[in-house]
Order: structure tokens, then sequence, then C-alpha cells
């Protein structure tokens, strides 16, 4: 390998410029300060933007890092923290306290990030700088013993010395070096540069990712994310209001929701049939919608996974699906109080689901209906129900009912997923005198005590050949989908594209000098040939003898 | 979807992969009594540097410098080793072939799977580079890694038989993401080797400098090229796998847009993809920063790889995430 730590040829306005503890750079290392506050402020900002401050917290970022792989972060996964916390309810204040659950919102991983940006800036700012005037430099002046490079070899060739350097000077000219014709006393000489490419690749790199930073700061601020759910056959109006829940940066205004409402039309899904690996694995959801825009026009499309529908600048996606049965309740004279489809919360992967239904008005007491939902009923050994099968070969319903105070009359926002039957009376499930309410599509039971009933409807369209198809349209599904939208997706990816390009181009694009000398010696010339890398480059022995016998086949032809 | 022959064409491609690894396991044998016969053929050679002073050194100036091994006498057991690399490589291709038609899709979708994939990308890599340079004695190390890998893939927790993929797992970004990360591993596995040797060579030249019985002693080591020489083509190979790694970084990205609805997330797995980016990044700098080229910055694409390591095996089977897919309960 050649040294390119040549002392020969350091140094020249040519060459990028380095942090002065740069393996390349000539620089003493990081000098005393002198006294007074300037001469501090100057040595502080160079050891910022050393090498090596660099490299430290490269890796001290990498380290950092780590805790959030092995913590819950309330970011990614909310839930893991609340467990985490009951788990470990002593240690939890202190590993709160030290932000090992917002990791990298802490101000322990923020402070490395931003001083790695900031001495990042420092670094590629004088740079560049220097770069740009780089570009336009001559190529160095032909050292005097061209023999004292490490990459050097020598010829004599029959042919005239004026004809040999200008048949270099073509060659390597060709090759794409930069070139310069240097005569003095009896030689003549060409001095040739190349790869001024990878400094500007260097440079690309690291200016992208300062973008990046800028980008997804930036970005966080104008997105905005929300969850809706919505059951087959009913439409989503597109406004804060109907969000399940919505997360919006800062600089989000509150009119920013483009008006538009989505009906879902129908929502496929297959399963993978009984006997076969991997038997009830859910695949192929597709929710199919109607996009109605604000003047009326309307488009379809569907949300699959991996594949997210685009309205708007907005990206729907699909984030989970489940079944929602409709119920309806009767008072004690037939008339219906409540009617609904109603979303029960997936527990496992056979979709046994959990579901809440609330009758505030209509009856004598308010009524609060908790329950399964299974799929594909079955019975476990231990006489406990669950589903065997996500779709609907067997669906079962059944129901805890409970009267009294459902506690929504004073205010207090309620979750419609839960129920809290404390203060309420139970009046039938495993703690009252009459049995859980168990239904089936299409069958109605009577609630305890004369107090009216309870109908499972059954959703099969009418006119389907119910010998074919069984039970299973027999209950709507619902989707939950997730509404995305952020401007700066775009801005990020082509900061990315420009990092890698850059980084190629740093990493592979050799930057070497190249000299050619031409001595007179008695009827021929003598010819050197030497070579210099400025930064890796394994090639740069190839690079002198290539150029030396493309020089002679050149000269003879 | 997968074959309706599913089964027949999954029993195949295990009876290759064993057979493969029985192959891979006679390669490494042979690459290590290659290993241990160079100590030995050291105590005959000069060293290096000896061998300059003799020939001349000015005739040829870039001798102490070159990257290639010193070669020694036989190398029989070295030349077996990589007719056996080869013919294992054929095995283990069929049995990843053979997975893949029976599967209906490319077979890099669960743990099992995908370290097949890897395993045979470092591979082929390896028999690859022998092409340009004589690397064979980092191949006790390239067979002895494969062989420990797809032995471990193929116990019972990790082997999973054909099942149908879900949905997330349908995406090109996954066929790119998965395969390029893998092709990122591979350079970085030779890049991990390279480091150990020249750590180790460095370590020899220090004592051997002040110690004149040493610079005599048996070593395999005296065959191989100098610590610097090494150092450069670990870099080389770093600097590969670092390109390849940033490209598994934005596709795996691309694919979370997609698939989750964000880019980025901090999801476990995208948590040590991060952080061995970062490593190795760190490993460049090292290499040009005063005072920490060479037996530092070695250190450094070690722990790189260990993290590499780690994320593959640690990471995949026992932190939560959204990557849930090894395909293992
Ligand atoms: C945000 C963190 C940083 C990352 C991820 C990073 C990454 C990299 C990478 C991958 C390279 C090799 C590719 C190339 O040559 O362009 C590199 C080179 C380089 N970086 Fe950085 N860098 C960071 C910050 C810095 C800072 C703060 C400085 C200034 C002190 C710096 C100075 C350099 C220099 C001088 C090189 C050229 C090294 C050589 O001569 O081979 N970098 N960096």
């Amino acid at each position: 390998m050649s040294s390119s730590r040549s002392d020969l040829t350091n140094n020249t306005a040519a060459d990028p410029r380095r942090p002065d503890d740069h393996y390349d750079s000539a620089g003493p290392g990081i000098a005393q300060p002198t006294l007074g506050v300037v001469g501090w402020l100057r040595w502080g900002w160079r050891q910022l933007t050393s090498m090596r401050t660099a490299l430290v917290l490269l890796l001290l970022l990498a380290i950092a890092a780590i805790p959030g792989s092995i913590f819950p972060q309330r970011m990614a996964n909310p839930n893991g923290v609340t467990q985490w916390e009951s788990d470990n309810p002593d240690l939890f204040p202190i590993v709160d306290a030290l932000q090992l659950f917002d990791v990298y919102s802490s101000a322990w991983f923020s402070a490395i990030y931003l001083l790695l940006f900031v001495s990042l800036i420092g670094c590629i700012l004088p740079r560049t700088k220097h770069h740009l005037s780089a570009l336009r430099a001559r190529p160095p002046r032909t050292p005097a013993r061209l023999g004292r490079l490490a990459d050097f070899r020598a010829e004599t060739l029959a042919a005239d010395p004026e004809r040999a350097v200008a048949a270099a000077e073509a060659r390597l000219r060709k090759q794409g070096y930069r070139v310069e014709r240097y005569d003095s006393g009896g030689s003549r000489s060409v001095s040739a540069e190349r790869g001024y490419l990878r400094e500007t690749g260097n440079l690309l790199f690291h200016t992208a990712l300062v973008g990046i930073l800028v980008a997804v700061g930036l970005g966080g601020q104008l997105a905005y994310t929300g969850q809706s759910v919505i059951i087959e056959g009913t439409t989503f109006v597109n406004s804060l209001l109907n969000y399940s829940s919505m997360n919006k940066g800062r600089l989000v205004a509150d009119d920013a929701l483009a008006p538009y409402s989505m009906t879902l039309d129908s929502f496929d899904v297959t399963y993978v049939p009984y006997g076969q690996n991997g038997a009830g694995q859910a695949g192929d959801f597709s929710a199919n919608v109607t996009v109605r825009e604000a003047d009326g026009s309307s488009e379809e499309g569907a949300v699959r996974v991996n594949h997210p529908l685009r309205v708007h600048g907005d990206a729907v996606y699909l984030l989970g699906n489940g079944y929602a049965p409709t119920i309806t309740v009767r008072d004690a004279d037939g008339e219906v109080v409540y009617r609904d489809s109603v979303p029960f919360l997936p527990q496992d992967d056979n979709l046994t689901s959990l579901g809440v239904v609330k009758v505030p008005d209509g009856l004598e007491q308010q009524l609060g209906l908790v329950g399964f939902f299974y799929p594909t009923q079955a019975e476990l050994g231990t006489g406990a129900m669950t589903s065997a099968y996500a779709d609907l070969y067997n669906p079962v319903l059944t129901l805890r009912a409970y009267v009294g105070d459902l506690g929504i009359d004073d205010g207090t926002p309620r979750s419609v997923y839960t129920l809290d039957p404390s203060g309420m009376e139970e009046i039938a499930g495993p703690d009252a005198e009459a049995s859980s309410l168990e239904l089936s599509p299409g069958q109605t039971v009577d609630l305890p005590g004369g107090r009216g009933s309870v109908t499972f409807e059954d959703e099969t369209p009418e006119g389907a050949d119910v010998d074919e198809i069984g039970y299973t349209e027999s209950v709507k599904r619902f989707v939950s989908l997730q509404v995305h939208h952020d401007a700066s997706t775009g801005w990020v990816l082509a900061f990315a594209i420009l990092l890698v390009a850059g980084l190629i181009t740093a990493l592979l694009v050799p930057r070497r000098r190249l000299w050619v000398k031409v001595t007179p010696d008695g009827d021929g010339a003598r010819v050197e040939y030497a070579g210099l890398a400025r930064g890796e480059d394994p090639a740069i022995r190839r690079a002198v003898d290539e150029l030396a016998a493309q020089h002679e086949k050149d000269l003879r032809g | 979807m997968p074959s309706a022959n599913a089964l027949l064409y999954d029993t195949w491609s295990v009876i290759a992969l064993w057979t493969a690894i029985a192959v891979y396991a006679l390669a490494f044998i042979c690459y290590a009594v290659d290993l241990a016969k160079r100590s030995e053929a050291s105590v005959r050679q000069k060293d290096r540097q000896a061998q300059l002073v003799g020939a001349g050194g000015a005739s040829v100036p870039d001798a102490d410098g070159s990257d290639e091994p010193v070669p020694h006498g036989n190398n029989v057991m070295a030349r077996i080793g990589t007719t056996l690399t080869g013919i294992a490589f054929l095995l283990h291709l069929g049995a990843t072939v053979l997975r893949g038609i029976g599967a209906g899709r490319v077979p890099w979708s669960n743990m099992y799977e995908f370290a097949m994939t890897a395993t045979l990308l470092f591979t082929a890599v390896y028999l690859g580079v022998l092409f340009w340079k004589d690397l064979r004695y980092v191949g006790a190390f390239m067979t002895g890694l494969v062989t420990i890998l797809l032995g471990a893939a193929s116990m019972p927790t990790i082997y999973t038989s054909i099942t149908p993929l879900m949905d997330p797992l349908k995406s090109t970004w996954l066929v790119i993401h998965v395969f390029v990360a893998s092709l990122a591993t591979a350079f970085l596995a030779l890049a991990f080797a390279l480091s150990v040797f020249q750590l180790l060579q460095a370590r020899r030249e220090r004592r051997a400098a002040s110690d004149d019985a040493l610079a005599d002693k048996r070593s395999l080591l005296r065959t191989m090229p100098s610590a610097e020489a090494l150092e450069g083509l670990a870099y080389r190979f770093a600097i590969i796998g670092f390109i390849f790694w940033t490209f598994t970084l934005i596709a795996g990205a691309i694919w979370a847009q997609d698939a989750w609805g964000r880019y980025w997330g901090f999801d476990t797995k995208e948590v040590w993809t991060f952080i061995i980016w970062v490593l190795y990044a760190g490993y460049i700098h090292a290499r040009a920063t005063r005072g920490w080229r060479g037996t530092r910055s070695a250190w450094l694409s070690i722990v790189g790889f260990a993290a590499v390591l780690f994320n593959f095996t640690i990471v995949n089977m026992f932190f939560e995430g959204l990557h849930a897919y090894s395909g293992i309960d």
C-alpha cells in the first residue's frame, strides 16, 4: 500500500481542508489556547469541530441509542410502559426520571446529536468554502525528486522529449485528469490531478445529513396522524371531531384537514384453510372505500397493507380490523330503544373480541352490556369459550348485562370500549341469577325481569345463498384506519438519495496525483512516472504502471 | 402462494442444506489445517522483511506493503478447502432455490430463510473475492461462521416450515431491504475477520520489533500481510458493507412508510440498524483520525460486527418490536 503521508507535496491549496487531527493533515494538533476570551473560544470551537470530537460523539450516539431498545418507549409502545410500571413499581420513578422511557427525545440524547450536528456544520462550512476555491486550483508543481515517492518508475525511451511530454499530457487529460505543464531547467513535466469529486461527495454526504435532520425536525411540526374506526356501510367525515385519536404537530392549523368523506363499502380478507400450514392466518386485507369530495364527485379506492391510499396528500393506512355485531335492544313493549353495529376489539388471532353496549335511554334503568364475540365458537378444556378460527363459521355473542348508572350523564368522558360496572346491578352473568345472554345471528333473547329483549341481527344480505355461504356474511366488519399527513417525507427521501450518492462518490472515487517528467537523455529521453494517493486509493500503484505502459504505446503508435 | 408441492420441495431443500452444512464443516477443517501448516511453513520461510532485504529492496519498493499473503510451500489443504466451499455453496444454493420455489416467493421471509440466504451470500462474496485476492487465510473463519449459523438455523426451534406470507411482508421493499442487508453483512463479516487478523498481526509486529527472538518464532501470522495492509483490506470491505448498510437503512424506512405509516419510529430493529450504521460511520472516521488509525479503529470494526450478529440473533429472538417476523413462537 502506498503512503499518502508524504511531506513532499502536502498542503497545497488544492488539498481538501481537514480538521487538525485528521491523520492526513499537516496541522500540529490542537495548539494550546492563547490567553484571552477570544483565544479560548477559538480553542473550544476547534475542539468541537475536530475529528476526535466527531468520533467520540458518534460513539456516544450509538451507545445512547441502546437503552431505547431495552426499555419500552412511550412513543412507540405506551402499553409496554404501563406494563413495565406495574411490573416494577419501585424502580419506575427512577427509570422514568432518567428519561429511559423517552430516550429519543431525552435531554441527554438530544444533547449528543445536537452537539454532533453543531460540530458537523462547523466542519462542513469551512471545508465547503475551501473546496469551492480548490476546484479552481492548478495541480501542484512537480516535485524535484520524483524518485522519493513510493509509487515511482522510470524508463528510458527513444523519443523526442517534447513529443513525449505532450503525449503524456494528452493521455492524462483523456483519463479525466486536470493537467498543468511545469518545465524547468532541462526537464519538462506534466502534473496531473483527479478526484476532486471525492471531496464533493464527502461534503454532499455530510450536508445531506444536516438536510435530513432539518427535514425530519420541521416535518414533525407540520405532520398529523389520526385514527378512526369505520364500520362496513358507514361513512367517515374527515374532521378533527371524528377521529378517535389525533396527534398533530405544533404548526398544523385547525382547519388543515381536507374536507372529504370516506365510506367503507366492504372489507375483504382471506384465511388460510384448516389443514394447511399457517391455518387461520388472515391475509389479503382490503378495505374498499368510496371517497367523496366536497364538490360531490367521488372515487373508489382500496386501503391495503403496504399500499396506503392517497387522498389529498393524506395517506390512509389499514391498522386493524374486526367484527361489529349489530345489536338491537327493545323495551318491554317491543319498541326499539337501541340499534347499532358495535365494534368489538379483537383479543387474539382468531378474533375472540371484546365489546361494550351502552343503552342510556328508553328503558326504566340504564342498561350496559359487556361481552365477547366468537366468530367460530369453541369450548376449551376448562369449559371456557374461545374462538377457534377467525372467519364466521359459528358466530356466537355472549353478554353480561348490568342495570343502573352508566356514569355518562355527568359529562365525564368515557371510552366507548369500556364499561365500569361498579355501582350497577348485574342482571345476567356469572354473578347474577340469570346466566349470560348467548346469541347467534338472528336470535333474540329476553332480558331478565321483563325488562325487554336483545337481538343479535343477522346482516346476511337479502337474496344471498345461505346454504353456500353459511354465516360468513352475517356480521359486519369494521376497520381501523390511520390517516397520516407528512409533507416532509419527499424531502427526507430526496436528502437520503443525495446522501447515498455522496457516500458512494466519497468512498469509491480515488483522488490522486500523477506526474510525468521527461529529461533528455542522449538520443532519447528518460521518463519518470510517479503517483501520490490522496486518501484511500488501493489502485494507485496500478495507475502508475498503466500510465507508463499506455504512454509507451502512444509514443510507439 | 406456496407451491402445491411445498412439502416435497422443502424436504429436498432441507436435505440439500444439511449436506451443505456437512461439506462446509469439512471445508472448515481443511482451512484450519492449512492455517496450522502455515505456522509450520513460517519457520522455514524468511520473514517478509528479511526477504525484502535479501532481494534488494529498491527494485520492489512496495513489497513490504503488499496485501498478498506470502505464498507458502504446501497449500494443498487450502485448495481443497476452497473446492469444498465451492461444492457446499452449490448445495446451499440448491437448498435456497428449492425453498424459494416451494414457497412461491423469495426465500428470505422468516429467520430460518433469512439465515439461509444471508449465509449463502457470505459464501458467494467470499468465493467471489478469491478471484480478486488470495484471502484463503480467512476461509476458516468464513466457513466456520457459515457452518455455525446454518446449523443453528436448522435447529427445530428456528426452522419453520413453509407458511404463506403475512400481509406486511408482501412488499418489493422487503425483497430489496433484506437482500441488501445480507449482502452488507457478508462484506462486514470479511472486514471483521481481517480486522481480527490485523490486531493479532499488530501485536506480533510490536513484539517482534522489541524482541529479535520472536521475529523468528513460528507463527501463521508471518505468512500474512502486514497489519497495515490487513487494515487497508478490512477498510475496503467495510466501506462496501457500509454503503450497502446505508441502503438497507433507507430501503427499510421506505418500506416502514408503506407498511406502518411512518418511515422511522425507533422500533427495536430500527434502533439496532441505526446503532450499527453509526458504529461503522465511527469506524470510518476513526481511520481518518490521528491516534485512532490502526488498532483502535480495528476494535470498532470488531464491535460493529458484534452488533450485527447481536442484531441478527438476540434482537430478532428476544427483543419486542414490530419486526416480529422471525416465524419463531
Ligand atoms: C453526523 C455525524 C457524522 C456522520 C454520520 C459522518 C459520517 C461519515 C462517513 C460515512 C464518512 C466517510 C465517507 C466520506 O468520506 O464522505 C465520513 C468522512 C469524513 N467526515 Fe464525517 N460524519 C459525521 C460528522 C462529521 C463531523 C462532525 C466532522 C468534522 C469534524 C466530519 C468530518 C469528516 C471528514 C474530514 C471525513 C473524511 C475522512 C477521510 O479523509 O477519509 N464528519 N464521515
